[in-house]
């Protein structure tokens, strides 16, 4: 925790500096790192927000992991190890970063206070994709009791490679928005999570169901982008209106597969123009 | 007049001031751009013309992304952690130190260009550096210590269980930049580009190598997992798996002669363990296209002995799989697809590892030795080829493109295991055709050369490793001969000798009696 807060002191001027970009260059509230920030809007006009993601076609079939290496992981499944990197139950497409691209800006929230944790159990990250706000702590957890790194590769925020050779916590922070940050476990390739940080409360990841639910937006007409590990993004207009629930839905569809471009900060595989993070399925 | 003096001296200390507290940036583009930016790009994001030649790629400056700091993980290195790889360069990789190619200033004035590139530098607090303390003095409880923790932190999850890098996780390795990377070798200390002391093994621990798959395991030391004393066995572990000092090259291999019939001709032999070991390293083959920058076995160790009749060479390499594996076949794919130049049938494919031997076919007079890639057509070269999938067999050479098997075969044994290839090759000394083949002639130096492939690292024909000409000197007599010889040679000499004075003394002493009262101070009867 003590080297959580020394990073984090330690990012705040760039963390300012990302706010400077992200608010136009407005002058940067020069507030405390733990100061109690209020909603900046009444809260009593908000509206909601409701979606669904839906996927057409036939998604790719799971890919089968070899945990030849690791027995104990392997042992934690019930069958045959696998990975759906495109995960659908009836035609209802599961973990995609749901979040208000654009609508927001000049408008600074509190942070969240929750640590949402990303677990390791039979080798594999649960949740793949977490959703946080700048300072918000994240707890990786060890659940496996075998070595384990999480080797996070931001383009705007410091990343960290973090080694876990137990079952053990571990909590980190990232200072500025950035969609996504890959993170990696270099001791199990087929490891692969994301994690999206935006400066606002709203934004969500899609369940078994598909569905997503951004509740308590100020009225206003926003940008809200779905993001996907092998589909990409799109993006979608809404207005949220006091009291009001908007819907909208967005349908991602097998033809997308291999020819996506997944924002990943910035393109860091000059060789390569899928992909980078997500390319095992061709190994 | 005094007046103005001073406002002179004013005026040229004001400046002298500016020009300490401003970085030349203008001064670091110049040596950047001359210097640095074939590999690094002259945008700093590490793809300059030469980038491609090289994995390690070069560092992409303008993601603030360093592996050797003293700072925590995550962190922007020291002013002073920048200056020493811009100093001393990066073991193992292309990065060479350039201080003595660079004046202090101008090293001054690229480090501050080079932190141009990631402009958060600028405005981050200055970074910290971890108080790593002393090495505590390295006893056996403490390397078995270190063991235990090496065991249970899983580092052979990628450098193996004897640190050579061929852990379960190495193939499917990569950096931050999507680029394959090698589990480092880690009886290799002298390649480390951190440096292979164990402080410095141990920064490396503390503060991990950012943008690899090398973890910190300071969170550890929070956790209450393990006690920095303990993470200091374990460096002082890591240290002992390579040797005090990086091997010695010499020139010249030496064959000593066993009794008839005492040559080991398996790997597993023990009496190999007691001959000693001759450090051969290899280079990329850049010269005859299709040509490979990338070879992932970098020296040989040979061992040689004879009987009189028959020679054996164990050989005995460091790969970190036995080629073709599965397993690494990601990784062939991998570093096929990011090499330069694009020669040659880069379609990964399972390949063999493979070993060639490399004698001119009959010993030469005088210096003059064939071309060391495989002769030339006027000029060929005798070969024994290996590989992990066939027989052992002799060759001819006319050039690296046009080998064709004698016929026959070399008897051979190999084993490959926890990274690491040894293979016997075994020969009489006078072979039964001797026209194309070298009969080995005992008491002189004969030129010899190494060639190894990877398989699973896309290695084949022309992408391997290389040494130049080398010696083997098969020795006369049996060893014990070796010791006696001079020692005989010694009393033979130094008895003669004795005689010989014994001799003058006694005809001097008859001269004397001869002569009567000589001067007694007259030297003739010393001995020179």
């Amino acid at each position: 925790m003590r080297y959580s807060d020394a990073v984090t002191r330690a990012l705040l001027p760039f963390a300012l500096l990302g706010l400077i970009v992200a608010c136009g260059g407005d002058a940067p509230e020069t507030e405390a790192d733990d100061a109690e920030v209020e909603m900046p809007f009444d809260v009593a006009t908000a509206g909601h927000l409701q979606g669904m993601v839906l996927f057409e076609g036939d998604p790719p079939p799971p890919e089968v992991l070899d945990m030849s290496s690791e027995p104990d992981c392997a042992a934690q499944w019930d069958d045959q190890p696998m990975r759906d990197l495109v995960q659908v139950s009836d035609g209802h497409l599961e973990n995609v970063f749901i979040y208000v691209k654009e609508g927001l800006d000049g408008m600074d929230f509190p942070r969240a206070r929750d640590t949402p944790v990303m677990d390791q159990v039979g080798c594999r990250y649960t949740p793949t994709v977490i959703g946080l706000m700048p300072g918000q702590e994240i707890t990786f957890r060890n659940s496996d009791g075998l070595l384990h790194n999480i080797n996070s590769s931001p383009t705007v925020n410091r990343g960290f490679n973090i080694s876990q050779p137990v079952n053990m916590d571990t909590q980190r922070s990232f200072a500025s928005p950035e969609v996504m940050i890959p993170v990696r476990c270099d001791v199990h390739g087929w490891m692969r999570a994301y994690i999206g940080v935006v400066p606002h409360p709203y934004h969500g990841v899609t369940g078994s169901g598909g569905s997503f639910d951004l509740r308590d937006l100020p009225p206003g007409e926003y940008v809200i982008e779905a993001w996907h590990s092998q589909l990409g993004t799109q993006e979608q207009t809404v207005t949220i209106a006091t009291g009001e629930t908007a819907e909208v839905s967005f349908t991602f569809t097998s033809e997308m597969l291999g020819t996506a471009v997944v924002p990943l900060g910035e393109p860091i595989y000059p060789h390569r123009h899928h992909a980078p993070h997500s390319a095992p399925a061709t190994r | 007049m005094a007046a103005i003096r001073f406002l002179g001296l004013v005026l040229v200390l004001v400046t002298a001031d500016l020009a300490a507290q401003q970085p030349d940036t203008e001064r670091g583009r110049q040596v950047y751009e001359r210097w640095c930016a074939a590999c690094h790009a002259v945008d700093g994001a590490g793809e300059g013309p030469a980038a491609g030649y090289m994995l390690p790629r070069p560092r992409d400056f303008t993601r603030g992304i360093y592996q050797i700091r003293t700072t925590p993980g995550g962190d922007i290195p020291t002013d002073d952690d920048i200056m020493r790889m811009i100093n001393e360069g990066m073991p193992g990789t292309t990065m060479p130190g350039w201080q003595d190619q660079l004046s202090r200033a101008d090293r001054q004035a690229v480090l501050e260009y080079i932190k141009s590139f990631y402009p958060p530098f600028e405005t981050m607090a200055a970074p910290e550096p971890i108080d790593f303390g002393r090495a505590p003095r390295v006893s056996d409880d403490r390397l078995e210590e270190g063991r235990i923790f090496y065991d249970s932190i899983e580092c052979w999850q990628c450098h193996g269980d004897t640190g050579r890098g061929y852990g379960s996780s190495a193939p499917e390795l990569e950096d931050d930049w999507g680029y394959p990377i090698r589990a480092v070798d880690l009886t290799k200390n002298w390649k480390f580009n951190g440096g292979g002391s164990v402080e410095e093994i141990y920064r490396r621990l503390r503060t991990g190598m950012d943008g690899t798959p090398m973890p910190s395991f300071s969170d550890l030391l929070d956790a209450d997992f393990m006690t920095e004393d303990q993470l200091w066995s374990l460096a002082h572990y890591v240290r002992s798996l390579a040797p005090d000092r990086p091997p010695r090259v010499r020139e010249v291999i030496r064959a000593d002669r066993v009794e008839p019939g005492e040559v080991p001709t398996t790997v597993a032999d023990e009496r190999w363990d007691e001959v000693e070991s001759f450090y051969i390293p290899l280079v990329a083959q850049i010269i005859v296209l299709p040509r490979w920058f990338d070879p992932s076995v970098d020296a040989v160790w040979v061992q040689a002995l004879h009987d009189g009749n028959e020679i054996a060479l164990r050989v005995t390499w460091h790969d970190r799989s036995e080629s073709p594996h599965p397993n690494w076949m990601q990784w062939q794919e991998r570093v096929l697809e990011v090499m330069e130049p694009r020669e040659g049938d880069l379609d990964p494919a399972p390949r063999p590892d493979r070993l060639a031997v490399q004698f001119p076919r009959s010993i030469p007079s005088g210096m003059e030795r064939p071309y060391f890639l495989m002769g030339t057509s006027d000029n060929p070269v005798y070969l024994w080829q290996w590989s992990s999938t066939d027989d052992a067999e002799p060759a001819q050479a006319r050039g690296m493109t046009e080998i064709e098997p004698l016929g026959g075969s070399i008897a051979s044994d190999a084993r490959w295991e926890a990274g690491r290839w040894q293979v016997v090759l075994t020969r009489s000394l006078e072979p039964e055709d001797t026209s194309n083949r070298l009969t080995f002639e005992r008491g002189t130096a004969i030129p010899i050369a190494f060639y190894v492939w990877d398989g699973d690292n896309g290695e084949e024909g022309t992408r391997g490793a290389i040494s130049s000409w080398y010696f083997i000197y098969l020795l006369e007599d049996a060893p014990i001969s070796t010791y006696v010889t001079p020692l005989m040679a010694f009393f033979l000499t130094g008895g003669l000798g004795l005689v010989v004075v014994a001799r003058a003394q006694k005809r001097e002493r008859a001269l004397e009696t001869a002569s009567e009262g000589p001067d007694p101070t007259t030297p003739t009867g010393r001995n020179p």
